[in-house]
């Protein structure tokens, strides 16, 4: 009877802590209640039970310190502080499969908040159990230690040298392969967080193979999944020639351009990111790329999207018009530049606006005949607006100053240069000037249309100063003309006209 | 000596004459050396200009004579100079005109053919034709592909509803509300709900082990993963005026769990099925094995003390054989018989009687 009863205390207080540490993990899950929590001393309480007796106390544990650690950075370091990451990798290389998705999980949201606690968790030697949890028999271990080496690989270069070295490539790799979507998904999202920091990191995930199973799944149906394995392939491609020439080579031309024509944003984006990274880095790649059809592709995704999603398009038909004139001509046969100028005056953030006026200058910057393309859009005067808006930020008034002056510099499309003459700054007002005495003297009917549209007006009235470079470019369209049309449209020739009047003395007597 | 002595005798004659003759020369002297100087000083002086006429005519000639020599190599310089200047523009403009016409076959021929160009750029617009043809027959594809699944998620909804709904079918006597008879046609919901299936009874949940919920609940981290019961019936009601039984009882009625016969409820092989279970359970929770053992199994040590009658010796016989004949050889297999217990009538009645639907009797 006795016995009972003592038996019964500590079933209740196996109870009660059980009890106490699932309400404190349902808890943690609502931002408002997280104060409280702290305040009312949790972190210490928490790290007593991750030394229960009880497996299933230690689970809820590590669980409710995870979400506790997940909400604030303060709280990830709350935990480091307390000692608790050195008790977790102990007991993540002994434990269940629970308990071990539970401590990757606490890992994963103290690892995600800044590269200090990230170092925090290596210096504990984490990595080395978490690699070894990706070889686990469960996926949902292996996904939570994935997506904490994810978190921790993706603040700076030297944390992810650190999983690198660690062994978690050829790992990450294998969960590639696996069934499950999530997974996979997480894998890749590790993989392109490992790529990104260095050409070194992005070679090792290439010698790994991972871009051949990467290259296999971009047309698995799922989006996230899509859109992760699309940004690893960009990260890994950004870096240098070669490796965007091993991308390449995974055949993923053209079945990366089905993506462009996604319902999901984030693939479109990411696709023409990964298009961007291939085609920015010589032109034989890019040559590549227009081959494929894929300015074309990406154009018309340009067309069908909005916002940010547009930019990495945008950049790409820059990129690509920028190698040769002959790729610049690709891009406006496949008929780039009107939709680029549509972007430009569509557009309402100014970054987007400042990579589209840029696209816009390599496009025309090669031949008149690449000017006149874009000087026919009605492109021209958009740019000059957006240089002389007081709203454009600082970055985008210099590209498109950039973009007209390429363009003026080659264009000879005399409609579209006329009305610079009368609202453009003299800096550009320059090259315009020049443009015109560029072509004046060879084309007769230019002349008579400048004359009548009043532009030789309009340049007699533009104040130069003698000797520069301005008055001479004035001076070799006056002499396309006869002296009498030029002081008949000089400023003041009619007052001096009827001085002559005034003081003339006639003849009668 | 004389001659000394009459030097001497006039000695003093001497230096009187000396001082006379000096005294009548003196106004003289200085007007004769004035006029001396004059006339040197006009002489020298044409004597000197004579001179430098002569050195500057001299000196004409040399300047003359050496002036033309340096003319003479300059203009033979110049004359150089411009021939040769002369000669490269010329051979200027042929290595122009030579480059020209190399550097435009080399070009066309090797560089920009723009016959090429035309050709390149024909290619690759057909090519983006061709692709953006591509692009748009697989878009299209895909959104058939995704109306189809949604029509026939929608289809399932609605045969669901039907079969939901299937009380609303219209019987032989009374017309159901989607056949009207004052329409032509009945509803196509009418049609629906002729052909659906009525919904079974759903069955009660099985309740599961704590454990196991337990380790559903940390499998997935969702916010509502906790075990929770089952819809609670509402409290706090106000008990209704007039002749009405007390809420709680009615509640109970209104919330019994089905309550199947015994035959039913208690499946034949129910000790496999646990056991099967009991093993399930333990090869899906591996936890490790020193477990904290709850405490209600601590009479498990016990020592088995059998009963005083069981631990005589003339043990009791076995169950079997109460019903077999002592001699195997009358057996008709040697097979031990299987104990199937009949149902009593009595228990499966129980709880038809008492409800509505006890008229199917």
């Amino acid at each position: 009877m006795s016995q009972r009863q003592v038996l019964q205390v500590f079933e209740q207080y196996q109870k009660a802590r059980t009890q106490f540490v699932q309400m404190v993990a349902e808890l943690a899950t609502r931002p408002q209640n997280i104060e409280t929590l702290q305040n009312a001393g949790v972190m210490s309480l928490l790290r007593t039970l991750l030394l229960d007796v009880v497996p299933t106390i230690q689970q809820t544990a590590a669980l409710a310190l995870g979400r506790l650690a997940n909400y604030n950075d303060d709280l990830a370091e709350a935990v480091v502080k307390c000692d608790i990451l050195p008790q977790l990798v102990y007991s993540l290389a002994e434990q269940n499969r629970f308990y071990k998705k539970a401590a990757a999980f606490v890992l994963r949201a103290v690892g995600k908040h800044s590269p200090q606690l990230a170092q925090a968790i290596v210096d504990c030697g984490a990595l080395d159990t978490l690699v070894i949890c990706l070889e686990d028999f469960d996926p949902g271990v292996k996904e939570a230690a994935a997506w904490a080496l994810r978190y921790i690989a993706r603040h700076n270069a030297e944390l992810s040298q650190a999983v690198v070295d660690a062994g978690a490539v050829p790992l990450l790799v294998l969960c590639i392969q696996e069934p499950e979507i999530a997974l996979k998904r997480i894998a890749a999202s590790a993989l392109s967080d490992i790529a990104k920091h260095s050409p070194e990191l992005a070679q090792t995930v290439v010698d790994a193979g991972a871009v051949a199973h990467l290259a296999q799944m971009i047309l698995n149906p799922d989006a996230k999944l899509k859109h992760q394995i699309l940004s690893a392939l960009s990260q890994v491609s950004k870096h240098s020639v070669d490796l965007a020439e091993m991308v390449v080579e995974a055949e993923i031309f053209p079945v990366v351009l089905t993506c462009l024509k996604d319902k999901d944003e984030y693939v479109k984006k990411n696709a023409s990111t990964l298009i961007r990274e291939i085609a920015k880095h010589t032109p034989e790649l890019s040559q590549l790329v227009v081959n494929a059809g894929g300015v074309a592709a990406v154009i018309d995704c340009i067309g069908s999207c909005k916002g940010n999603t547009r930019l990495p398009g945008i950049m790409m038909l820059g990129y690509v018009a920028a190698h040769s004139e002959n790729l610049a001509m690709a891009v406006i046969i496949s008929k780039g530049v009107p939709q680029l100028s549509v972007c430009l005056s569509e557009e309402p953030e100014d970054h987007i606006k400042a990579a589209a006026a840029w696209a816009l200058g390599q496009i025309g910057r090669h031949t008149p005949e690449h000017a006149r393309a874009v000087a026919v859009t009605n492109a021209l005067p958009v740019l000059l607006s957006l240089y002389m808006s007081t709203e454009s930020s600082e970055d985008l008034q210099v590209k498109s100053k950039k973009a007209i002056k390429n363009i003026l510099q080659k264009c000879t499309y005399l409609p579209a240069l006329e009305p610079f003459l009368y609202d453009a700054p003299p800096n550009i007002l320059k090259h315009v000037v020049g443009q015109f005495s560029k072509v004046l003297p060879h084309d007769s009917k230019a002349r008579r249309l400048f004359v009548t549209s009043g532009g030789l007006k309009k340049v007699q009235e533009i104040k130069a100063e003698p000797g520069s470079l301005l008055q001479e470019y004035i001076n070799s369209i006056n002499n396309c003309y006869p002296e009498e049309i030029v002081r008949y449209y000089s400023p003041g020739y009619s007052d001096t006209l009827l001085q002559r009047v005034d003081s003339y003395q006639p003849l009668n007597n | 000596m004389a001659t000394l002595a009459r030097l001497q005798a006039r000695s003093s004659t001497v230096g009187n004459q000396y001082y006379f003759r000096n005294s009548v020369v003196d106004p003289f002297r200085k007007k004769e050396n004035d006029a001396a100087v004059k006339i040197q000083s006009w002489f020298r002086g044409c004597q000197v200009r004579a001179y430098i006429r002569h050195l500057n005519r001299i000196v004409t000639v040399i300047q003359k004579w050496w002036r033309s020599f340096l003319g003479r190599k300059q203009y033979q310089l110049t004359v150089q100079v411009a021939y040769y200047t002369m000669m490269m523009n010329l051979y200027n403009a042929m290595a122009v005109r030579i480059q020209r016409r190399w550097r435009g076959y080399r070009v066309r021929k090797y560089l920009f053919n723009y016959y090429y160009l035309k050709e390149y750029l024909k290619v690759v617009s057909e090519t983006n034709d061709a692709i953006r043809k591509a692009l748009e027959e697989f878009a299209e594809m895909k959104e058939r592909e995704e109306k189809k699944a949604n029509h026939e998620r929608e289809e399932k909804k609605r045969d669901y509803q039907a079969r939901k709904m299937h009380y609303l079918l219209s019987t032989k006597q009374i017309p159901g509300i989607y056949n009207s008879p004052f329409r032509k046609e009945p509803d196509p919901r009418e049609l629906q709900l002729q052909k659906a299936k009525p919904l079974t009874h759903r069955r009660p949940k099985v309740k599961q082990k704590d454990s196991t919920s337990l380790t559903d609940w940390l499998a997935c981290t969702s916010t509502r993963s906790f075990p929770r019961s089952e819809i609670l019936p509402p409290i706090n009601r106000k008990q209704c005026q007039g002749p009405f039984r007390d809420i709680t009882e009615v509640l109970e009625q209104r919330y019994k769990p089905l309550e199947p016969t015994l035959r039913v409820a208690e499946p034949i092989d129910e000790l496999k099925l646990a056991r099967e279970e009991l093993r399930r359970e333990e090869w899906l929770r591996n936890v490790n094995d020193n477990m904290f053992l709850p405490f209600s199994s601590y009479h498990k040590n016990e020592k088995y003390i059998p009963s005083m009658h069981l631990s005589s010796k003339y043990a009791p016989i076995s169950y079997k054989e109460q019903f077999r004949s002592e001699n195997p050889k009358k057996w008709i297999c040697d097979k031990d018989f299987q104990t199937v217990l009949p149902s009593f009538e009595l228990f499966s009645k129980y709880g038809k009687l008492y409800s509505k639907a006890g008229q199917i009797v």
